[in-house]
């Protein structure tokens, strides 16, 4: 317990010395911090009311044509077919979580169940170093590193160059791998002691107790690790603008180069569309996707976290 | 419902193999982890680690390759991100404050204040360059691609994770505290303001850097702003021009010449070891902080 300084010079024993100024500068101060929470309520009005009348308008331009399988939005003629951006934002994001779940998972049993307290207190602070290094780090990385010396020379379909959405999915993966880590050891970390001495009191060895008891027991909080993590990965620009490159190709194969829908609004942001153009106001139009699929992800995700936290703090 | 108990073969071969080669597994996992950040930073540093000097800090961004460094962009970011947490920093604690010890704990506008806070620091980064782009640069602000519009953006996209750290650092603190200074004649704010808020400087500090170097890294909402631009020139005000130094990096990073590969890494160098700095000075304070408490 630290120590309390108590100013002595308001203590005094007359009855409640400068209330009405007292009284008033917490007056003063409360209407301050209700317009400072304001603020937090105004900025998410400011984004939907940023994104939502252009989306529609653009919408109501695009018309049908958004169901086609090109996508060229600030060429001549422009084409708005979404197909290519939601194949390449599914295969980039699939890659990713292919990558972190595995890692990330065992990371967070790692820390929970078989790490000492002293390498805990060293591993935990160095996951976040991981996850602070920017990401248009890890997308040079990718770009330099991943994309030329592996999948140019590993990846058996096609020929591979430059950019490629594997590398951006693996990049984006090791992205995501402290989210996930740092979440689910979290809510493994809460299930209760007594549940894992029960469960070595029955005979069960640390795998049995890690996987089967304090996994399952702590599986909204892994659940919640999942979606967040997923969230982040499908509003990641950089890496995927870097890595997969600004081409929207309709392809399947993972060594081709794809774009992504927030790689799309990056690069139409750098690029030299007439602004308030349709083809540039699409980018509020990919926004409002972008922030609405998020959205309903981060909530699912908060439900799960709330939920373990009802039931072990 | 009987079921027969054996006391044999507890601890059979198969389930001390399984138990191993998960071990293994789980250590793999770590390793991996860990060991991408020393790849990706030992990689930048054979690439590009016999190009840092002092020039290329003092040097400002050119096409030509012996003299160009990172000035503007340096300065840039410093610009941005500092008037970002100028603004984002006060309103995020008293916002903190607010919602744990002012506002009606089951208040439905609390709960939804809560819950908006929540979901805001998961918004993708871009979202915000959008909102920045609409409102700010054009929209009834109009203030063009500049530093201020830049501050806004960022300050926007850290004020969410301010409040939630701010937060957990305030709950922390014993209510003792507070309960001790009302029986003393306290008024509610005297309380939270002269013993709350200082208790709870070293969480809220620690979450805030942590905010603020992730901010320092962020180049996706910019790229909207304008930063991604040669500016050979440091900002003089909050109207002027600027870049920053992640899209410095970026603008190298997409020219296919060797030599602007190199300086891409060699830019990164730069920033890690910023960022790296800044999270270690977190991490420190927090221990300091959390051992400071336990005592």
């Amino acid at each position: 317990m630290g120590e309390v300084k108590v100013d002595t010079r308001s203590i005094s024993l007359s009855p409640a010395p400068h209330l009405k100024r007292r009284l008033a500068t917490q007056n003063f101060f409360s209407k301050i911090m209700l317009v400072a929470t304001a603020i937090s309520v105004l900025v998410t009005f400011g984004i939907v009311a940023s994104l939502v009348p252009t989306a529609f308008t653009t919408l109501k331009n695009i018309g049908t044509s958004i169901i086609g399988l090109t996508w060229a939005p600030l060429f001549e003629p422009a084409q708005y077919g979404i197909a290519p951006l939601l194949t390449g934002t599914f295969f980039v994001v699939i890659i990713g979580m292919f990558v972190a779940v595995p890692i990330g998972l065992a990371s967070a049993i790692f820390l929970s169940d078989y790490a000492s307290f002293n390498l805990r207190r060293i591993v935990k602070p160095i996951l976040e170093i991981l996850a602070g290094i920017p990401t248009v780090v890890l997308g040079l990385f990718g770009l330099y590193v991943i994309n030329p010396e592996f999948v140019e020379k590993y990846w058996p379909i096609g020929e591979p160059i430059a950019y490629t959405a594997l590398g951006a999915g693996f990049m984006t993966g090791i992205l995501i791998v402290p989210i996930i880590a740092s979440v689910a050891d979290d809510a493994l970390s809460a299930v209760p002691r007594a549940m894992r001495e029960a469960a070595y009191a029955l005979g069960a060895t640390r795998r049995e107790v890690a996987t089967k008891v304090v996994f399952n027991a702590g599986l909204s909080g892994v659940v919640a690790a999942l979606i967040l993590a997923f969230a982040r990965a499908f509003g990641e620009t950089t890496i995927a603008l870097m890595v997969a490159g600004s081409f929207p190709k309709l392809t399947a194969n993972l060594g081709d180069p794809m774009m992504t829908m927030s790689a799309f609004i990056g690069f139409a942001g750098i690029g030299d569309a007439e602004v308030g153009s349709v083809a540039y106001n699409t980018i509020f139009l990919i926004g409002a996707i972008l922030f609405t699929v998020t959205l309903i992800f981060n909530i699912l995700g908060n439900r799960f976290i709330a939920k373990y936290r009802e039931a072990y703090e | 419902m009987s079921q027969t108990i054996s006391l044999k073969k507890q601890i059979s071969i198969r389930r001390v193999l399984i138990d191993a080669a998960f071990r293994t597994f789980l250590y793999f996992s770590i390793f991996t982890a860990l060991g991408m950040i020393f790849w990706v930073v030992s990689r930048l540093w054979s690439d590009a680690g016999w190009l840092l000097s002092w020039d290329l800090i003092t040097n400002y961004p050119s096409y030509n390759i012996d003299d160009a460094g990172f000035q503007s962009p340096l300065v840039g970011s410093l610009w941005v991100v500092g008037f970002a947490t100028l603004m984002a920093l006060p309103t995020g604690v008293l916002t903190a404050l607010y919602l744990e010890h002012f506002a009606g704990k089951s208040n439905k506008l609390t709960r939804l204040i809560e819950l908006n806070v929540q979901n805001l620091a998961g918004v993708p980064a871009v979202v915000f360059g959008l909102i920045g782009l609409a409102f700010i640069v054009r929209g009834f602000v109009k203030w063009g691609f500049t530093v201020g519009s830049a501050a806004v953006v960022i300050a926007m996209l850290i004020l969410p994770v301010i409040i939630i750290v701010s937060r957990e650092a305030i709950r922390s603190v014993p209510p003792s505290y507070k309960e001790g200074a009302l029986a003393l004649g306290a008024t509610n704010w005297q309380a939270v303001w002269r013993l709350v808020l200082p208790s709870a400087i070293p969480g809220t500090a620690t979450g805030s850097i942590l905010a603020i170097s992730r901010a320092i890294g962020e180049s996706a909402p910019l790229l909207l702003l304008g930063a991604l631009s040669f500016v050979t020139f440091n900002p003089t005000g909050l109207d002027s021009p600027f870049t920053i130094m992640p899209l410095t990096i970026f603008k190298y990073a997409s020219d296919s010449r060797e030599e602007y590969q190199i300086l891409a890494s060699a830019g990164s160098l730069i920033l890690v070891a910023v960022l790296f700095t800044l999270n270690l000075t977190a991490i420190l304070l927090r221990d300091f902080a959390t051992r400071k408490r336990n005592v």
